[in-house]
């Protein structure tokens, strides 16, 4: 058995620049030893404050956040203001959400042109091309499918793209990876409904068309297809919301967002990709020598620092818990270090668990700040051994021009005077 | 028995897999599907009957494209459609149909399913095939008077057909 360490031990750095051991999380007690003592200074008699003397409001059928939390908002894109036709966008607010289920109103979103208003009556989903037996399901009647719950994250392939650029973008982490939320998706296996179709030997591609203004379409492999995506209809226990795809989409874990395709309504099994321009001219990579990476469909292993990140204001030298995500399109986390001195050195941070495949992960890290210049970063490793590269080899390797996966390590600088900024470093 | 069962399940993605699901497809024949189906592959699958020249195309775009793609293609507020052949190697890569984009028959795809953007799949055939000509041959792939139809449009070669890399099932380095 392991000898247990004294208390305050370890306060000790394991790291440069302040950076804890991640145990002290582990066990309360330090943490309260050293928060505790500030709190003592306050020897004001305690208000009674007037939601304790008055009844409080009745409940209401569909519950909203407290008015005091209006500012956590989804970020909407500020090139069209007007609503436009065309492609939007509504970034999630990580610096202000924890753990690692993203809430349906804060769910990320890319349209390609608006969000229908689909009646689930109307809605059909098609399945043919090379099958025996082409087919055509309600919705009414996927809901009585025997169901499939998993946790999954979503990331559209243009991700954190400004990180490709010369310049670092001065935005929140919202406006700079706000494309990725994570979520509990339930619904049928694609399999299944394949399988009942009975699939041509021939097949190797399923080709999926969204049922919306704009009728993505994608040409996924069908080996994937087989293996772990989902016919969702739930999110989070409720139903789809219409701008994730309402009444039902693909869930393509791991792999582009954009594939992931929401309104579902057509699936043709094909011997070969259909080259659609969703395949060909987005969400292809542009290398450095003019060649095209075309079919890069994993994201791979990524991670953020949310708290602290640009917007935060540090209060003054002490203990900040570093909090943040880490996901991998290949598989499961394993492991996230984190730096105070702009990769110098690193710390090994807590990983908050479950820690699931083609999930969000939260880590943690204790970090001393001595109230100087800090750069805060972090890099995740996943269970294929692959290790999150920094800015300058993912650019080195590709070149800057790609605009798609981007997942290059991402850099706060904290000033003395406790602001935080993105910097390249 | 029962232990061999719930391990036989457990070695599964999805437990309550084939076996147990309820069947609840209807059929449908591919011809009651084909207001649906108007995918077009890269060799010409899926082509309509009809056909179009680039000045009929010029017209059509003057009326329902420009405002959003600029005249002559040059783009703003929305994508360029033609220009910046030879530049993807360079600094300043300019993405257009006529530079990037492999395949022909994306351009009859794309714009019958989701152009113009305020009014998607109003665009009969023959206008569809004018406006990929009038694209074509802003690009300088096809001439002013070559007919664009369901023989001839699979047939151009785009600039950078050979450009792409397929990555899947492999990954990039």
């Amino acid at each position: 058995m392991a000898k247990r360490k004294q208390p305050g031990t370890d306060l000790e750095p394991v790291a440069g620049n302040g950076l804890l051991h991640r145990r002290m999380f582990l066990r309360g007690g330090a943490v309260a030893g050293v928060l505790g003592a500030a709190s003592l200074a306050q020897a004001e008699p305690l208000a009674v404050p007037e939601w304790v003397t008055k009844p409080g409001k009745r409940p209401q059928p569909y519950t909203q956040p407290s008015p005091f939390e209006q500012g956590v908002q989804r970020m909407l894109p500020d090139q069209n203001p007007l609503y436009e036709p065309g492609s939007a966008s509504g970034r999630t607010p990580h610096q202000f959400l924890e753990g690692m289920v993203t809430p349906n109103g804060l769910h990320f979103e890319v349209t390609h042109n608006g969000v229908p208003e689909i009646d689930p009556a109307r809605h059909l989903l098609v399945i043919h091309g090379l099958v025996k037996r082409p087919l055509k399901f309600t919705v009414d009647s996927l809901l009585r499918y025997p169901m499939t719950s998993r946790l999954h994250f979503i990331e559209c392939a243009g991700n954190s793209a400004s990180l490709y650029g010369s310049t670092a973008v001065k935005g929140s982490v919202q406006q700079l990876h706000g494309l990725l939320s994570g979520a509990e998706w339930t619904g049928v296996p694609l399999s299944v409904l394949l399988d009942e179709a009975g699939i041509d030997p021939k097949a190797k591609w399923v080709y999926a068309e969204g049922g919306d203004a704009s009728s993505v379409t994608r040409s996924i492999p069908l080996a994937k297809c087989m293996d772990d995506v989902l016919v969702a209809l739930y999110q989070n226990g409720e139903r789809l919301r219409p701008n994730n795809g309402y009444p039902v989409r693909l869930l393509v874990p791991g792999f582009q967002g954009n594939m992931n395709i929401k309104w579902l309504r057509r699936l043709r099994l094909t011997e070969e990709p259909m080259q659609t321009r969703y395949e060909t001219s987005r969400y292809s990579l542009l290398l450095a020598d003019g060649k095209t990476a075309q079919f890069k469909f994993q994201l791979d292993a990524k991670s953020i620092i949310t708290r602290p990140s640009p917007g935060y204001q540090m209060q003054g030298p002490g203990l900040y818990e570093i909090s943040g995500l880490a996901w991998s399109g290949n598989g499961t986390v394993k492991q996230v270090e984190v730096s105070a001195d702009g990769g110098k050195s690193w710390a090994v941070a807590a990983l908050s668990g479950p820690v699931l495949p083609k999930m969000l992960t939260r880590f943690r890290a204790p970090w001393k700040w001595d109230g100087g210049p800090a750069v805060l970063q972090s890099r995740v490793t996943d269970d294929t051994g692959y290790v999150q590269p920094t800015r300058d080899a993912l650019i080195a390797a590709r070149g800057n021009k790609a605009n798609y996966h981007y997942n290059g390590m991402t850099s706060w600088n904290v000033a003395g005077g406790g602001e935080v900024t993105h910097v390249y470093a | 028995m029962f232990m061999r069962k719930v391990l036989v399940l457990t070695a599964l993605a999805f437990p309550a897999a084939a076996a147990e699901a309820p069947h609840l497809g209807q059929p449908i024949t591919e011809a009651d599907i084909a207001p649906w189906a108007i995918d077009i592959a890269p060799d010409g699958r899926g082509l309509p009957a009809g056909s179009g020249n680039a000045a009929k195309g010029e017209e059509i775009y003057v009326e329902k494209c420009a405002a959003c793609h600029g005249f002559d293609g040059a783009g703003q507020p929305a994508d360029a459609l033609a220009g910046g052949q030879g530049s993807l190697g360079t600094a300043k890569a300019v993405k257009t149909i006529g530079s990037f984009w492999p395949y022909a028959t994306i351009i009859f795809d794309y714009t019958r399913r989701a152009m113009p953007l305020n009014n998607p799949q109003t665009l009969t055939n023959d206008e569809v095939y004018a406006l990929t000509a009038y694209i074509l041959k802003l690009n300088g792939i096809i001439g002013a008077k070559d007919v664009m139809n369901a023989k001839s449009l699979p047939r151009v070669k785009m600039p950078n057909r050979d450009g792409f890399v397929q990555i899947w099932p492999g990954n990039l380095k």
